[in-house]
């Protein structure tokens, strides 16, 4: 199981939170704030893999990284996980992230939080690996975006249609 | 209206959505705080809006502000409602923000239970993925109990999409609602066989979890994993299948055999090096081959070092000897620059010490310990080398002297935080281990002596936590101290008083330890002088104490400084006193197990909770009681027999004791060989010291010294080899066994080191009669205990799912099914007494009212919860849904004029008399040709006043309608009196419009039997079907329910009145206000109105109090005005328009059932004047 994902920048500002277990607000910013901590003074060229961090932690636990450029994708799993497995699930969630934004940058995660949340979703489900397949992964997201397209589509038709001066429904009872 | 809506959006336009937000702190990186807090005031605003854009806006901002650690729990039921959206794009941002925020104890998830079943099955597959994508985030155990069946049915829905989320979700599910793992078991099989990679790789996923901790469950699944091993290409599904082959091949060795071909196949032919890790991991795991496993650890790359060093941690539990040849290795990994490494190589030397390289690989990490950088590191590893001293009972210690200098040395350590740590080992070893104690003690006073090197340094504080072990070392232990005065003088240094309370207190009782023991040694002495000097001491350092500001130091201090005085005016007089103040201190203290409280057994017949005598009025001896005390207590004083107790205690231990040593399994027996002679000395105390207490000088700490233990230790053993050599020649001379050989060539192996001391563990003690239970050390609380489930027992009727929906037909099963597990559970009752029965038969002699109540299970949500029924989702097919309603049959001979609650109460207090009946009304439809999963949801309440002379009772029925002729009634029937209830008959007086459906052949007034008997305290579900003509009337059926008490062999009758409402007959149906309009224009409705006075409650409650209880969805709302529609189980629309202006509701109405709508505004007003 996957317990936490947290996604931060250099300086240790969040960009993406995922908890799959319960934690307090203040808590969380904590978790956030020791995981940098401790994830930020390693080298690039050290291993990818954290064991500790108190707050997350429990022997049964790990954390796992990836750096990219300015951002670090960091998943607390347990043992149940292959660890060279999430690092592989790491490189697919940036790819995808890479196609849904089109050369994805820090910026993409800061002002779309929620769409990142979208994709994430279609990856991982409530802490469980869900989809491995990027292409299959991309198509479900594109799915729901187009949806969401029409639908504002529509609405803005409805908005058009009663902005016109004779409107033909009325909804007052007699 | 329509302006309005135009309004709204337009507002909208000008509202800030979330990139706004992020742009806007961003440009306020000074005030960011403040920025926020205008913002979020600005999205309390934009959530009391109507528009649902706007709120879905709104709520999309909070799910960032959260991410930045604002709590938004506020919010929640905002995000409820933006969840309820119909739109997918609103639905989905409340279903983040939902997941982002909520949790079991967020109240608001409850009210959720019908929208999240609606969007599951809703046409809209991506709207049942966000359904199921939020759930598995905030599934609580009420969710999962109530949505189970759902989701198990979404299992095999026809999209892929949403079976592998389903398969998904149901371990969530498996672990708040352990029950329904049995029932949804074989369809979680079948789906590992699935066409689409994904859900197979979903089910793969679930079963792992599952097997991983319980694996024993699913050994029966492995060929079925065997084949997806060979045949899938999904290295995700195979690591996960190769990660639980791991778990299970522990289990089942052959298993073991089977893999190694597709496993090596596997490492040969991947190129993925997750799975190729995976495979060695497993293969290793399997103890198929090490070889395979080593390229691992020569590795350079740092992932691989890491990882190498975690398998090689696995090898380690099974093959210890293989990993030992790596040591070097292993300790160069502590020299590594990546801590993660460091400290999984320390974690692998935890577990490869033993009796032979102990010593070496602490002096090592000793090494470490000076060179490391960083405090936590270094107290990372001071907790390693305590932990790899004092593991399995200090067993591989062979040398206790050699390990007090290494704590002594660890002391040094500046900054760290584990002084108690070091202090308890002190404590325990110089307490467990009889024979280092002269050498602790020596110790322990030169580091009481040194005691400023400790405490100078404010940076030290923790370590100054060794000095209570020093001090209470010394104390204890006092007869084997060289120099007692000097270590007395020491302990009553000014400089004690700066050190923490409770360490203080060790000292000064310790102190007086000491002082006994000074006394001793002085009095023997011709000059007496001395003894009074000591005392003197006493008396001058004591009053520091007196002063001290900790209470319990204070304490301790008077009462020993009045002893002392006492004790100084004896020895003016010449009293030898001596002998007394050691009696104090008498009697050895003993470890004590930490559980061995808990593991005293309770003695039979001991209640702990009974009153040993009846409690004592309040009033009564309240000034006696001191007086007692006082008398009790002054015999106490008398010293000389607390001796005589003590001695013969003390004689009692040592025998016990010696029983003990016989039988414990730590007491390191000596070898046959070199140290046979300590073997054969009677007792411990006895034990000489070996010699090398002479070639060590003690030293000043501050020294390293342990060091010269690894050498002394080195000579020693050479020198029991040599001398073993030489004894093996003469058994071999005296042609005994030729047992031994291998000594003469090979190293010495585990055995053959014998320890420097003849050391007695005493283990903790533990309370006669525990029972050896290994139990204590599993969580309670884990989650996944509850899932130790025997999966292939095949199921029983009990455990199915509980189903939401039931066709008709079920209902005349015949009873002989249920006839297995009634008989089983009729065992029981039988035993009860037949007196209370025969109390019961006089007393249903007398009046006998018969009241009917029927209570709603979740009783109608406050306010706000009512709002989230409010907003229907558009699909055209709406989940059933049952929300159960309860009523109650009972007997009572007293009068009826109880609340519920309070009844209830009452009842179970004089229980013996009475018989309770819990009926359970549900109504169903029957499905007609159709699936029974897209019934509509039918709900309804009115009161109805059915006891004979009783209040009125309010009744909540709830149901399910489809088609406009049959009705399902399910009840349940709960036996709340102490006898067994069999051939119960359940009855209902036919109507002109509604009949109870009969089986074929019986007549018109026959009742229909209940297929089962009810043990007391049992419930059971019976249904019926009853069928209807007209619907436009509320209806009244009079029921009777008859039954035998077993053992009176009685009929006994009980009569009920079941209530079909008008409301009950609507279903709650979504419509476009487009359509809605185009129904109002086409005036085939007839119109109505009522007024309701003196409403007061808010405008969205009301409306979710109609939505609730009468089963309207709301088309449109504006303001205080709203339009809200449903449709009848016969297809009547009724349309209503809900104003509102002060306590005054207009509502005014169309339906094309005149009837029918008077009838339902006659409930909805009924409604509104109760409250």
């Amino acid at each position: 199981m996957i317990k936490a994902i947290l996604i931060f920048n250099n300086h240790g500002k969040p960009r993406l939170i995922r908890f799959y277990q319960y934690f307090a607000e203040d808590m969380q910013q904590q978790i956030i704030r020791e995981t940098f901590h401790l994830v930020s003074k390693r080298d690039d060229n050290v291993c990818n893999f954290l064991e500790g961090g108190s707050l997350i932690g429990g022997s049964d636990y790990k954390l796992i990284y990836r750096h990219y450029a300015t951002l670090y994708f960091v998943f607390c799993v347990d043992s149940s996980e292959s660890e060279l497995g999430i690092l592989d699930l790491i490189q697919v969630f940036v790819e995808t992230l890479d196609k849904c934004f089109e050369n994805v940058c820090e910026l993409d995660l800061i002002f779309h939080m929620d769409k990142v949340h979208y994709i994430l979703q279609e990856v991982v489900m409530g802490g469980m690996v869900l989809e491995t397949n990027m292409n299959e992964i991309v198509a479900q997201v594109e799915v729901q975006n187009r949806m969401e397209k029409s639908e504002s589509h529509m609405e803005r038709m409805l908005l058009r249609r009663h902005l016109e001066p004779l409107s033909p429904h009325s909804h007052e009872l007699g | 209206m329509a302006l309005k809506i135009v309004k709204g959006s337009i507002d909208r336009m000008f509202d800030k959505n979330l990139q706004d937000l992020v742009r806007g702190i961003r440009n306020h990186k000074e005030d960011e705080a403040k920025y926020i807090s205008t913002c979020i005031d600005e999205i309390k605003q934009e959530l009391k809006q109507d528009n649902i854009a706007v709120k879905a806006n709104a709520v999309c901002k909070l799910t960032y502000l959260q991410m930045l650690g604002y709590d938004v729990s506020w919010a929640a039921f905002n995000i409820v409602e933006v969840m309820s959206s119909s739109k997918f794009t609103y639905k989905r941002i409340g279903y983040l923000a939902a997941s982002q925020c909520f949790h079991e104890s967020t109240d608001v998830i409850m009210l959720t239970t019908n929208q999240i079943r609606k969007d599951l099955s809703s046409p809209n597959q991506y709207d049942t993925g966000v359904a199921l994508t939020g759930l598995s985030c905030f599934v609580t155990p009420d969710l999962a109990r109530d949505l189970a069946n759902d989701i198990m049915t979404l299992m095999s829905h026809t999209k892929p999409y949403i079976r592998k989320k389903a398969v998904l979700i149901m371990y969530k599910v498996f672990l708040k609602y352990p029950e329904s793992l049995r029932p949804a078991f074989p369809r979680l099989k079948e789906k590992l066989e699935d066409p689409d990679p994904g859900v197979q790789s979903a089910a793969v996923n679930v079963i792992c979890e599952l097997a991983r901790r319980n694996p024993k469950n699913y050994l029966s699944l492995a060929p079925l994993f065997f084949k997806l091993m060979t045949s899938s290409t999904n290295n995700w599904v195979l690591i996960k299948i190769i990660k639980l082959f791991g778990a299970l091949t522990p289990l089942e060795p052959r298993l073991g055999k089977k893999l190694i071909e597709p496993l090596t196949n596997l490492i040969h032919s991947t190129s993925a090096m997750s799975l190729l890790y995976e495979c060695v991991n497993t293969v290793i795991a399997v103890l198929i081959s090490l070889s395979s496993g080593m390229p691992n650890h020569s590795a350079s790359i740092q992932v691989m070092k890491y990882l190498g060093l975690l398998a090689m941690s696995k090898i380690l539990k099974t093959h210890p000897k293989s990993v030992q040849s790596h040591k070097d290795l292993i300790l160069q990994c502590l020299d590594d620059k990546d801590e993660s490494i460091r400290l999984r190589a320390l974690d692998l030397l935890y577990g490869m010490v033993s009796k032979k390289n102990l010593m070496e690989i602490v002096k090592k990490l000793m090494l470490h310990v000076d060179k490391a950088e960083g405090t936590t590191y270094r107290d990372e590893l001071l907790t390693k080398i305590i932990d790899i001293c004092s593991q399995s009972n200090y067993q591989y210690i062979t040398n206790f002297e050699w390990y007090i200098s290494i704590l002594v040395e660890l002391t040094r350590l500046e900054g760290t935080r584990h002084g108690h740590l070091i202090a308890s080992q002190m404590l325990d070893v110089a307490i467990r281990v009889k024979a280092i104690r002269v050498f602790a003690v020596a110790q322990m006073a030169t580091l009481l002596d040194n005691a400023h090197l400790l405490t100078g340094n404010v940076q030290r504080k923790g370590i100054c936590e060794v000095l209570y072990a020093a001090a209470w070392i010394c104390g204890e232990f006092s007869e084997h101290l060289d120099n007692p005065t000097q270590t007395l003088e020491a302990m009553l240094r000014p400089k004690v008083a700066t050190l923490p309370g409770h360490i203080q207190a060790v000292y000064v009782q310790n102190a007086a330890k000491l002082f006994a023991t000074v006394l001793k040694s002085q009095e023997g002495n011709t000059d007496s002088t001395a003894a009074q000097e000591t005392s003197q001491l006493m008396i001058d350092r004591l009053p520091l104490f007196v002063q001290s500001a900790n209470l319990e130091v204070q304490e301790r201090a008077s009462c020993i400084l009045q002893l002392v005085k006492y004790i100084q005016k004896l020895q003016q007089k010449d009293v030898e006193i001596a002998e007394e103040v050691i009696a104090l201190f008498a009697g050895e203290l003993n470890p004590v197990a930490p559980k061995a409280q808990k593991k005293v057994p309770v003695p039979e017949g001991l209640d702990l909770d009974a009153w040993i005598n009846e409690p004592p009025s309040e009033s009564e001896s309240e000034d006696e009681q001191p007086r007692a005390i006082f008398a009790k207590e002054e015999p106490k004083h008398s010293r000389p027999r607390h001796t005589e107790v003590d001695e013969k205690e003390l004689a009692k231990r040592r025998e016990a004791r010696k029983q003990e040593q016989a039988n414990n399994p730590f007491y390191i027996k000596s070898s046959p060989s070199s140290q046979k002679v300590y073997q054969e000395a009677p007792g411990v105390e006895h034990i000489p010291v070996v010699q090398i207490d002479l070639s060590v000088p003690l030293k000043v700490p501050g020294l390293p010294m342990s060091d010269q233990y690894v050498k002394l230790e080195e000579e020693r053993r050479q020198k029991d080899r040599a001398d073993k050599k030489k004894k093996e020649k003469k058994k071999r001379k005296e042609k005994r066994s030729g047992r031994g050989k291998r000594h003469d060539s090979g190293p010495e192996s585990e055995e053959d080191i014998t320890p420097a001391h003849m050391v007695d563990i005493v283990t903790e003690e533990m309370p006669e009669n525990a029972l050896p239970s290994d139990d204590d050390d599993k969580d309670p609380n884990d989650p996944h205990k509850a899932l130790d489930i025997d999966l292939d027992k095949p199921l029983a009727d009990s455990e199915k799912l509980p189903v939401r929906s039931h066709r008709a037909a079920e209902v005349l099963k015949s009873p002989a099914q249920d006839g297995d597990a009634e008989s089983a559970a009729s065992q029981e009752p039988k035993k009860k007494s037949s007196k209370e029965k025969r109390e019961k038969k006089k007393d249903k002699d007398r009046d006998r009212k018969v009241r009917v109540t029927c209570l709603q299970h979740y009783s109608p949500p406050p306010s706000p919860a009512n709002h989230t029924c409010l907003i229907l989702s558009s699909t055209s097919r709406i989940s059933n849904t049952i929300s159960p309603s309860t009523l109650w049959v009972f007997d009572d001979k007293k009068s009826s004029k109880h609340k519920k609650k309070k009844q209830k109460k009452e009842k179970e207090e004089k229980e013996k008399k009475k018989k309770k009946k819990h009926h359970h009304h549900h109504h169903h439809s029957d499905g007609g040709g159709e699936e029974s999963v897209q019934n509509g949801t039918v709900e309804e309440e009115e009161p109805l006043p059915v006891s004979r002379d009783g209040p009125d009772q309010v009744n909540d029925i709830q149901g399910n309608l489809q088609d406009g002729s049959q009705v399902v009634v399910s009840v349940i029937f709960e036996n709340k009196c102490d006898s067994f209830l069999k051939s119960m008959e359940f009855n209902v007086l036919d109507s002109l419009n509604s009949k109870l459906q009969r089986p074929e052949g019986s007549g018109p007034h026959d009742g229909l039997t209940v297929p089962f008997q009810l043990p007391p305290g049992v419930s059971n579900e019976a249904r019926f079907v009853f069928t209807m003509q007209s619907i436009i009337t509320p209806q009244k059926l009079k029921g009777t329910l008859t039954f035998i008490v077993k053992d009176s062999s009685t009929h006994e009758k009980l009569d009920f009145k079941l209530h079909f409402t008008c409301t009950s007959y609507l279903i709650s149906t979504p419509c476009y206000s487009d359509a809605f309009a185009k129904l109002l224009e086409s005036g085939d409705l007839k119109c109505s109105s009522v007024k309701l006075e003196g409403v007061v409650m808010p405008f969205h409650h009301l409306l979710a109090r109609i939505c609730f209880r009468h089963h309207f969805s709301v088309v449109e709302r504006i303001d205080s005005c709203a339009s809200m529609y449903s449709r009848s189980i016969q297809d009547h629309h009724v349309c209503l328009l809900v104003k509102t202006s002060g306590q005054t509701v207009s509502i005014d109405a169309k339906c094309d059932e005149p009837t029918l709508l008077g009838n339902v505004l006659d409930e909805i007003k009924q409604t509104f004047s109760q409250c």
